[in-house]
């Protein structure tokens, strides 16, 4: 039987040393009785052996999670799971496997233990003994966690001097950190903060919902007696029912003179007259609830370019691009609009670009929304701002982008293929020429997309000489 | 009146802020302080404190002022109210936060504000906040600022250059209810808040030419709060908006808080025992959305109602609505249908995944890994172990159901 004891610090390196070259000796782990902190003395280990040891990052990773846990067996534990790694690679990677289950169970509760050092900490202010500030503060920690917790406050409270004493021994910082063995528990003295915490912690409490069972899970009661806050908890729950039932007896209260003043200034009057101008019309618009869309659309986006233009272009709806921004034409069918557009001598600025129907529809999946074709009903309750924007634009041509358009430009759903290219009559006058939707163009494969882009280029051409003849 | 003290505006200030469920902390960018400033984040929030609500306190979460012109009915800060009123100075944010960071009692500060004067006046008063302590004294700890859905574009770019989550909240489930209960607000402006936050945040991962990276834009993303009970919408309804809100703005969370008494109701507002069992089966539902692969509207097709059951979760309702894919063989089974097994978590399937790959899975393995056996057993097929009759039993609702209480006699 070989003795190895463990100094208090650095004890996960020193385990790690002796593991080291046992292993090469492939001494076997019952041969090996692990101590900590100098009861029983440490027998010499024996020279490095002859068989290579090798361990993953990941076992050393979980090793050294482990190796702060205070289950006197861990580090038997951790040396069996190193022997039985060097002929069996894949057992620490098999949750099935008692050996790993054990371990995943001990790193996790060390894991939540230094979590709760992190959150648990309550530093004083102490007097400051030169520039820097100083505080200290005392933690019961459930396993010895000390030198694997520390390190966050260094990253944390760098330009304040601090000292975390806890049963096993002590942190302390002042520009570098260092470890040192047990000492009796400091007196820390009161201080200002700690009043407004408790303020704080007493006021963010809601007494109409107890939930006891979620506090003591996440806040264990083991910890209790070093948080100041928790004193105030016994007479929190005792006080609720009393403040919970004051508030239904008060009922509802009469409101002071003055909020409705407020509220009257503030408060936008709903307006349901026909506007007079295409912006009144904007505005009005901006709050439609004609159609279910609104609800789940972003916002109604309504026309944009020269309202004195004597061109018009009418899409089918807005895209994911265009709800988010607000405006027609500015996702990918758009760009490509505005490419064919420019590269026809149309120039978008000098043309109003517009919807048949005003809100994106879509379903939602996962993390993007799936564009739908608007239904017949929408395309009709949306008509409605379209007439307003043709009545203030007059455009001497209109270009319907697709079936969408088409249908509500001239009332007409038959198919588009025949119609395309083709000069028809909007219900309130005036000529409408059919072409496809560019995003048709985006969706079709390379062959039929490059005649269909071919054929959309020629119609806006066509648009083009329409409105110079 | 003398001037109110900094205890007796904190108090005021935090009881404003408690109706407001957000508290997280993770998500963010990794910093610490030994190159300069104070404070670190590491990705893992952190809860400093409970309190016996069951709440976490991470966050200094307060309120600039409770002043507000606005009048939403379940606010208790709403206009109309009688409250106490305080206003808090931007030095005494900055001061509360820097002092309780440093006695490590919170990760940051959520800062919200009643509307004062006017969305942009606010919102101005609150970046500047979030500037002195980011750039006066090198905080490196979390911010959360709340945003004003009317607030200048402008303003709320700033607010995303210091901040690591903004928030907007859509208050209420249904367009028609925000519009009847919250008058000033708009839903309209409150989703184009979120869609320009959303903007902002992809623009800033876009690299220059040159290969720069521009300034984070709230690295820890948004979420949004939505009231329980206080309207008539259903949970399917509810489950929508999320699932809308989820797709349309990449938000990090979507919170549920139940409808709660407030000191000073409003007569439009019935005072109800808020319904912490329905919010408890929403955040099931959500994490079912967000990590199960389910649909909202699967999840809310299970009860004829439109209503999650409250007896039972989410997912075994699902299931027990849907017996006929069950039972799943755990040896075979896709990734996505172990998911759907009730009394699997996303950790349990990847022990599976991974444990399967070196031999038969049996009933005292899955156990082991965590699994739920009371519920899975009925779902799933094993080695050892096959449910029989059981999964389409009649009876089985009534083995996952508490036993109905017997009522007392007067």
């Amino acid at each position: 039987m070989i003795q190895v004891d463990l100094p208090r610090f650095g004890r996960f390196q020193a385990w790690r040393d002796a593991a080291r070259q046992l292993a090469g000796n492939r001494v076997a782990p019952d041969q090996v009785a692990w101590g900590d902190a100098g009861l029983f003395g440490t027998d010499p280990v024996p020279p490095p052996g002859p068989h290579p040891v090798t361990a993953s990052n990941e076992f050393l990773a979980l090793a050294q999670t482990v190796a702060s846990h205070s289950d006197p067996e861990r580090w038997a534990l951790l040396y069996a799971a190193l022997i039985r790694l060097q002929q069996d690679r894949r057992f620490i990677a098999n949750p099935a496997d008692p050996l790993t289950d054990r371990l995943a169970r001990m790193a996790k509760s060390v894991r939540r233990d230094i979590h709760k050092m992190h959150a648990f900490v309550r530093f004083h202010e102490l007097p400051a003994q030169g520039p820097r500030r100083s505080f200290a503060a005392w933690f019961e920690p459930e396993h010895p966690i000390l030198e694997a917790g520390a390190p966050f406050f260094v990253r944390r409270f760098a330009d304040m001097d601090w000292l975390i004493a806890t049963p096993q021994g002590l942190a302390c910082f002042d520009g570098t950190l260092n470890f040192q063995p047990p000492a009796p528990r400091p007196t820390l003295p009161p201080d200002a903060s700690h009043d407004l915490w408790q303020t704080y912690f007493a006021n963010i409490f809601n007494p109409a919902r107890i939930k006891t069972q979620a506090m003591r899970s996440e806040m264990p009661v083991k910890y209790w007696k070093n948080l100041p806050e928790t004193g105030l908890i016994a007479q929190m729950l005792a006080d609720a029912p009393r403040r919970v039932q004051a508030m239904r007896d008060a009922g509802a209260t009469v409101a002071p003179a003055f909020a409705a003043r407020v509220t009257a200034r503030i408060r936008q009057a709903p307006d349901d007259r026909p506007p007079d101008t295409l912006n009144a019309a904007r505005q009005q618009a901006s709050r439609c609830t004609r159609c279910d869309l609104c609800h789940a659309a972003t916002q109604t986006v309504w026309g944009e370019g020269d309202p004195s233009a004597p061109l018009m272009i009418v899409g089918e709806a807005p895209g994911d691009h265009e709800d988010l921004q607000g405006r027609p034409f500015v996702g990918p069918a758009g760009q490509l609009l505005r490419q064919t557009m420019a590269g026809v001598g149309l120039d978008p600025a000098q043309a109003w670009l517009t919807n048949a129907v005003k809100h994106f529809k879509f379903t939602p999946r996962g993390k993007r929304r799936i564009h739908q074709n608007p239904a017949t009903g929408e395309i009709r309750h949306c008509k409605w701002w379209l007439d307003i924007e043709r009545r203030f634009v007059r455009p001497r041509l209109t270009v319907a982008l697709g079936a969408t358009a088409a249908f509500a430009l001239t009332g007409d759903r038959a198919p588009l293929t025949p119609r395309r290219g083709s000069v028809e009559t909007a219900l309130d006058g005036g000529p409408v020429l059919i072409t496809w939707h560019p995003s048709l163009i985006l969706r079709l494969d390379p062959k039929p997309a490059a005649q269909a882009r071919q054929q959309f280029a020629a119609d806006l051409t066509q648009a083009a000489r329409m409105m110079t003849a | 009146m003398a001037p109110r003290t900094l205890q007796q505006k904190l108090a005021i200030l935090s009881d404003a802020a408690k109706y407001d469920a957000s508290c997280a902390s993770s998500g963010t960018t990794r910093r610490d302080s030994p190159a300069g400033g104070i404070g670190s984040t590491e990705g893992m929030g952190i809860c400093h404190a409970y309190t016996p609500d069951g709440r976490c306190i991470s966050l200094l979460k307060i309120l600039m002022t409770n002043f507000c012109i606005y009048d939403c009915a379940y606010c208790i800060n709403r206009v109309s109210s009688t409250v106490d009123r305080a206003r808090f100075t931007p030095d005494e944010v900055v001061t509360l936060t820097l002092e309780f960071y440093r006695r490590n009692m919170i990760e940051g500060l959520f800062l919200s504000s009643g509307i004062i004067r006017s969305p942009d006046d606010t919102m101005s008063q609150m970046v500047r906040i979030a500037r002195t302590l980011r750039v006066n004294h090198g905080f490196r700890g979390y911010i959360h600022l709340k945003t004003i859905p009317d607030a200048s574009a402008d303003l709320v770019a700033q607010a995303g250059l210091f901040a690591d989550r903004l928030s907007v909240n859509i208050e209420l489930p249904q367009d028609a209810s925000i519009r009847e209960l919250a008058p000033e607000k708009r839903p309209e402006t409150i989703r184009a808040a979120m869609a320009d936050v959303r903007l902002s945040r992809e623009a800033a991962k876009d690299r220059t030419h040159t290969g720069k990276r521009p300034p984070r834009f709230a690295p820890a993303g948004q979420s949004t709060q939505m009231i329980v009970g206080a309207d008539g919408a259903t949970d399917r309804d509810i489950l929508r908006t999320s699932a809308n809100l989820y797709s349309g703005y990449d938000l990090k969370r979507v919170y549920y808080s139940a409808f709660s008494p407030i000191p000073d109701a409003s007569a439009a507002l019935p005072l109800i025992k808020p319904p912490l069992m329905r919010e408890h089966r929403l955040y099931q539902a959500d994490w079912l959305m967000r990590f199960y692969g389910f649909e909202a509207e699967e999840i809310g097709a299970a009860h004829p109602s439109g209503n999650l059951d409250l007896a039972i979760d989410p997912k075994l309702a699902w299931a027990l609505a849907n017996r006929a894919q069950f039972p799943v063989d755990v040896a075979r089974a896709t990734r996505d249908m172990l998911l759907r097994v009730p009394g699997f978590g996303t950790k349990t399937v990847t022990r599976i995944l991974a444990a399967r790959r070196n031999g038969p899975v049996r009933y005292a393995d899955l156990l082991r890994m965590g699994a739920i056996m009371s519920k899975a057993r009925a779902f799933v097929t094993l080695p050892d172990w096959h449910p029989g009759a059981l999964t389409d039993s009649a009876g089985l609702r009534a083995r996952f159901a508490p036993q109905p209480e017997q009522l007392q006699l007067l």
